[in-house]
């Protein structure tokens, strides 16, 4: 492990540190271009022509019309600014947090009303990778 | 004559609180224990109206994207609009300004070696409205000045813990060398644990928050030794906005040598959407 990004053996977490930051540039850029009703428009319509409107990798641009948000974060994708895209989608908070678990909205929605996801067994990477 | 620090407003800034507020849908079996701790606290807010409040808060991605992202900045214009987050903008009124007291905190704060970043054109997002609603409701619009202050937790690294106690201590003392009979309050929004984002979305660490509220309350310079790592790894990605909890715990008058502060009022719930909510008052 790195020894000034002492969180990456936390499971499950995407730190959005200065390389996330550097290679998720124009990602979120994008993101923040959403947040005028007219794009989301623009972008709704055409994706694709949308999308090449921006210095994106094909890659990232994949993962945006797949609407994989655990690769957007991989590939240097901000939650907060991810969010637009789902807010463009009509999509809540909590339908896309969902999304990223590998659980259902239904599951998710239901595990949040009985406390949230425990720490235990969530703290650390090794402990992911003792139950696999 | 001069300003003083009257009390500490902390609290979460849960979007969907916010939406379902403005909805009228804020009420049934999910809502009714949230709002529920925040009665008491409407009721205090109207006694205790102040005369402007200084209230620490996070952009997300609005008003700052990746062209700019100060770590400290403070709000000194006098109105800041409601940012389209991509819903449209909320339904709440424009926020006044208290362009004065913010220039002020900027002329004594910057010498004591805080880079402020100063703002005169800001829109402000959840972050800064949603506690504004919990407290006051739905009014035509707020009844006081309140000054932004946008702290980066976003983008790392982020302000540590013991930078942001003292920042607070300093903001305090600046607000006391106001030399005009205001009432302050300093509010500090955000958390509690929380994550967004990632497979382990959905953490909440309800031991964790409760000693991190017992020990703002009674040791917050032990409290600021915390690493943010620790903040990332028990109160999730998105929880370390906790640390924005401190610099409104260091404008108290205690850390000055004053008495401790009172707890008016100490409320947890989960969840709200994906997040952990806390709230208390705490009265000089």
């Amino acid at each position: 492990m790195s020894a000034d990004k002492p969180y990456l053996d936390i499971p499950g977490t995407t730190v959005f540190d200065a390389d996330q930051s550097r290679i998720g540039y124009w990602l979120n850029q994008f993101c923040m271009s959403l947040m005028k009703p007219e794009n989301r428009q623009r972008f709704l319509a055409d994706e694709r022509a949308y999308l090449d409107e921006w210095d994106m990798t094909e890659d990232q641009k994949q993962a945006v019309m797949s609407r994989d948000l655990n690769r957007m974060l991989s590939l240097g994708g901000n939650i907060y600014f991810l969010a637009k895209i789902g807010a463009t989608d009509g999509k809540s908070f909590q339908a896309m947090a969902a999304s990223m678990t590998g659980m259902s909205e239904e599951e998710y929605r239901e595990m949040m009303i009985s406390g949230g996801r425990s720490p235990d067994g969530n703290r650390y990477l090794s402990e992911w990778e003792a139950d696999e | 004559m001069s300003a003083s620090v009257t009390a500490n407003v902390y609290s979460s800034h849960v979007p969907a609180i916010g939406a379902a507020i403005d909805q009228g849908k804020a009420t049934g079996p999910y809502w009714d224990p949230l709002m529920a701790g925040y009665e008491t606290s409407k009721a205090w807010i109207k006694e205790n109206t102040p005369d402007v409040i200084f209230l620490i808060y996070n952009d997300h991605a609005n008003a700052f994207s990746l062209d700019l992202i100060p770590t400290f900045a403070i709000g000194t214009g006098p109105d800041f609009p409601i940012a389209d987050e991509g819903w449209g903008p909320r339904p709440v009124p424009p926020v006044k300004g208290h362009p004065e007291l913010a220039y002020h905190i900027v002329q004594e704060v910057i010498p004591e070696g805080f880079d402020l970043t100063i703002v005169n054109k800001l829109e402000v997002d959840h972050g800064l409205t949603i506690p504004l609603t919990l407290m006051f409701g739905q009014p035509d619009e707020w009844p006081c000045p309140v000054i932004p202050f946008a702290v980066n937790v976003v983008q790392y690294p982020i302000p540590t813990g013991e930078r942001s106690l003292a920042l607070g201590k300093a903001i305090g003392r600046a607000i006391r060398s106001f030399p005009e009979d205001l009432n302050v309050q300093v509010w500090g929004t955000g958390g509690m644990s929380h994550q967004l984002q990632g497979p382990r979305a959905g953490l909440i660490n309800q031991p964790w928050d409760n000693a991190f509220l017992d020990q703002l309350i009674a040791d917050p310079e032990t409290l600021s030794h915390m690493s943010y790592v620790e903040y990332l790894r028990e109160a999730g990605s998105e929880g370390v906005e906790l640390v924005m909890w401190l610099i409104a715990r260091g404008a108290m008058p205690d850390m000055e040598g004053a008495d401790a502060p009172t707890v008016r009022h100490r409320f947890y719930h989960v969840p709200a959407s994906n997040t952990a909510v806390g709230h208390l008052i705490l009265e000089a």
